[in-house]
């Protein structure tokens, strides 16, 4: 059982979600016997070697082989595991798409994608080891569930919840050690609801990963304003009922989206989409990264360049709000 | 001859005249027929004599596993499935029609003896390494046999498995190459020169036996002797379309539809 004691949530988050990763499947491993971790030469990266040590028979290191390691697993998950493959998260969806489709999710195999570092989280390493694309592409495969956690403790609750859960899936890390915890203690997970943060009279804000610290961030400098912003948790990403999504709106005559990943594909496109089944809807902003590639550079750059530290967010939305007045 | 070895050429022919029944009843859709006839022998015997299945207990964590990396010759698997009692006519009759679960590149079903979803090329090694490790893992006993063609050696995965398979010590991994030379675009040393397999795969750590690929005494021998502290691979050395002197070897039988006249010449042929 993994412990959301109030000190291992802060060792998390001071850890960040690719190290707090291999502790918390670490912890998972010793309850769950047919779990297995594989990792595309990235163990230490991803903090798995004292697993590898305590559970030596359930974690194989793949080597730089991202095709072999979907296969291995698929061929493993077909044999009664639930094996979590780790790469960084360009690595374990972009390189591997195909594979993912049809031996992981065709099959309807129990193979769980940890994409480390998704988004920005790279930083100054650059374009290569950014993933802008990865919820675009990874949303458009049936029987695929696709989680993006705001926090440490979110993430973990995600990991205790897919240790347990039958069929594929791709869990999204994004931040830096130490960025902010959303969930301050144990709460109930619920991976068909998207939670509602922090409720708002004048527009809705749909974020995902560690954005939705700063969309919160972003709300209260608004409430500053007199503009009173909701925030929206949205770590399930696919699959999700556009219709339920759809309502969550409905009250608001401005929506927007906030997301570290091109606005083409993403959150921002999973929102137009619901919005699009309803006879009218209200004015849509999408904040992400423009369709156009990336120079390298440390995080809080890379967020300032982009438009999403919470003053960029809040500027924005404020700016909007005063053009619909 | 023995008898066990007469009941296999038997069987090779029974899934040879059901691959010509299937390629006609396709129509338009038309079947793989070269790559299926290069590897009938294999197919028979393994499925005839060397592999533990049981199509009234297909779901035994026991059997040993075969996965059909060249997926494209499903029909020629789908034959053998159906002369060994894991499938029906009908299951064949239904080969490329519209809703089929047979369709032309197999659709996983581990109680109709059907592995893996197979077609995408390249993956079946690694696939095979999985489950072979699976075993290992679980102290089962079981054998994975995997059948790749040597067009899709061109694939980069079918190496990073072979590394795999081999730092893991895998020796209940057998690996058959059906290597008739030629694929989709023609002769393979003219489409993606893969040199000496032989070697390569020596050179990643397996052990290698280079055989006659319709010789059945000579795939029981080295199927048989598989299993000694390494991964092993079996290079068949085969031919495209074996079993109809009219093509064989040549290009254009990868993937073709038959005419009615054609037909009844093929199978006069396999009767000869």
């Amino acid at each position: 059982m993994l412990d959301f004691s109030a000190q291992n949530l802060m060792q998390w988050s001071r850890m960040g979600m690719r190290k707090a990763y291999g502790v918390i499947l670490n912890e998972l491993a010793n309850d769950h016997p047919e779990l297995i971790s594989i990792a595309a030469d990235v163990a230490d990266s991803a903090n798995l070697i004292a697993l590898k040590q305590r559970h030596p028979k359930q974690h194989y290191n793949a080597g730089i082989s991202e095709q072999n390691m979907i296969a291995m697993a698929a061929g493993l998950a077909k044999e009664g595991s639930n094996v979590f493959v780790t790469s960084f998260a360009p690595f374990v969806s972009l390189r591997v798409y195909e594979a993912i489709r049809t031996l992981v999710c065709y099959m309807d195999l129990n193979v769980k994608l940890v994409a480390l570092s998704s988004g920005f989280s790279l930083g100054v390493q650059g374009a290569t080891h950014y993933a802008l694309e990865d919820l675009a592409i990874m949303r458009a495969i049936p029987n695929l569930l696709l989680l993006s956690p705001a926090d440490t403790t979110e993430m973990a609750k995600a990991l205790a919840f897919l240790a347990e859960y039958k069929g594929p899936a791709y869990l999204r890390l994004t931040g830096l050690p130490g960025s902010a915890c959303v969930y301050k203690t144990d709460y109930a997970f619920d991976v068909a609801s998207n939670d509602v943060l922090r409720d708002g009279t004048d527009m809705i804000i749909f974020a995902t990963g560690t954005l939705v610290n700063e969309s919160i961030r972003a709300a209260r400098l608004l409430q500053k304003q007199g503009i009173s912003a909701g925030v929206v948790n949205l770590s399930t990403i696919h699959p999700v009922h556009a219709s339920k999504l759809a309502q969550m709106c409905m009250k608001y005559k401005l929506i927007f989206t906030v997301e570290e990943h091109n606005i083409i594909g993403g959150i921002g496109s999973l929102l137009a989409e619901a919005l699009s089944e309803l006879p009218n809807h209200s004015r849509l902003v999408r904040l992400g990264t423009k369709d156009s590639n990336q120079v390298a550079g440390n995080y809080s750059f890379m967020m300032e360049k982009n438009g999403l530290t919470a003053k960029a967010i809040a500027e924005r939305v404020a700016e909007e709000y005063s053009a619909q007045q | 001859m023995e008898k066990s070895i007469e009941k296999i050429q038997d069987l090779a022919l029974k899934i040879r005249n059901h691959v010509l029944d299937m390629t006609l009843h396709a129509g338009v859709e038309g079947g793989h027929i070269g790559g299926a006839f290069s590897c009938a022998e294999i197919l028979a015997t393994l499925y005839g004599s060397e592999m533990k299945l049981d199509p009234k207990d297909s779901l035994n964590p026991d059997r040993d596993r075969f996965i059909l990396s060249k997926g494209h010759v499903s029909l020629v698997h789908y034959a053998v499935l159906k002369e060994c009692g894991f499938l029906s006519q009908d299951d064949l009759d239904s080969f490329e029609k519209n809703g089929s679960q047979f369709s032309t590149h197999e659709i996983a079903s581990c109680q109709k003896g059907i592995e893996i979803t197979s077609g995408s090329l390249g993956y079946g090694l690694s696939i095979g390494v999985g489950i072979a490790l699976a075993a290992k893992n679980r102290n089962l006993d079981y054998r994975t046999f995997v059948l790749l063609g040597d067009g899709e050696c061109n694939e980069g995965c079918v190496w990073e498995a072979a590394m795999a398979a081999a730092k893991y010590k895998l020796n209940h991994l057998i690996a058959i190459i059906d290597k008739n030379g030629q694929q989709l675009d023609g002769f393979t040393d003219d489409v993606m020169p893969i040199c000496q397999l032989e070697q390569v795969f020596r050179g990643f750590g397996w052990d290698v036996t280079v055989i006659d690929g319709h010789s059945i005494t000579a795939i029981q021998k080295a199927v048989r002797a598989a299993g000694a502290g390494k991964p092993s691979v079996i290079i068949a050395e085969t031919v495209k379309g074996r079993g109809i002197s009219s093509i064989e070897g040549q290009v254009g039988w990868h993937h073709a539809r038959i005419t009615e006249e054609q037909y009844s010449e093929f199978k006069q042929a396999l009767e000869e």
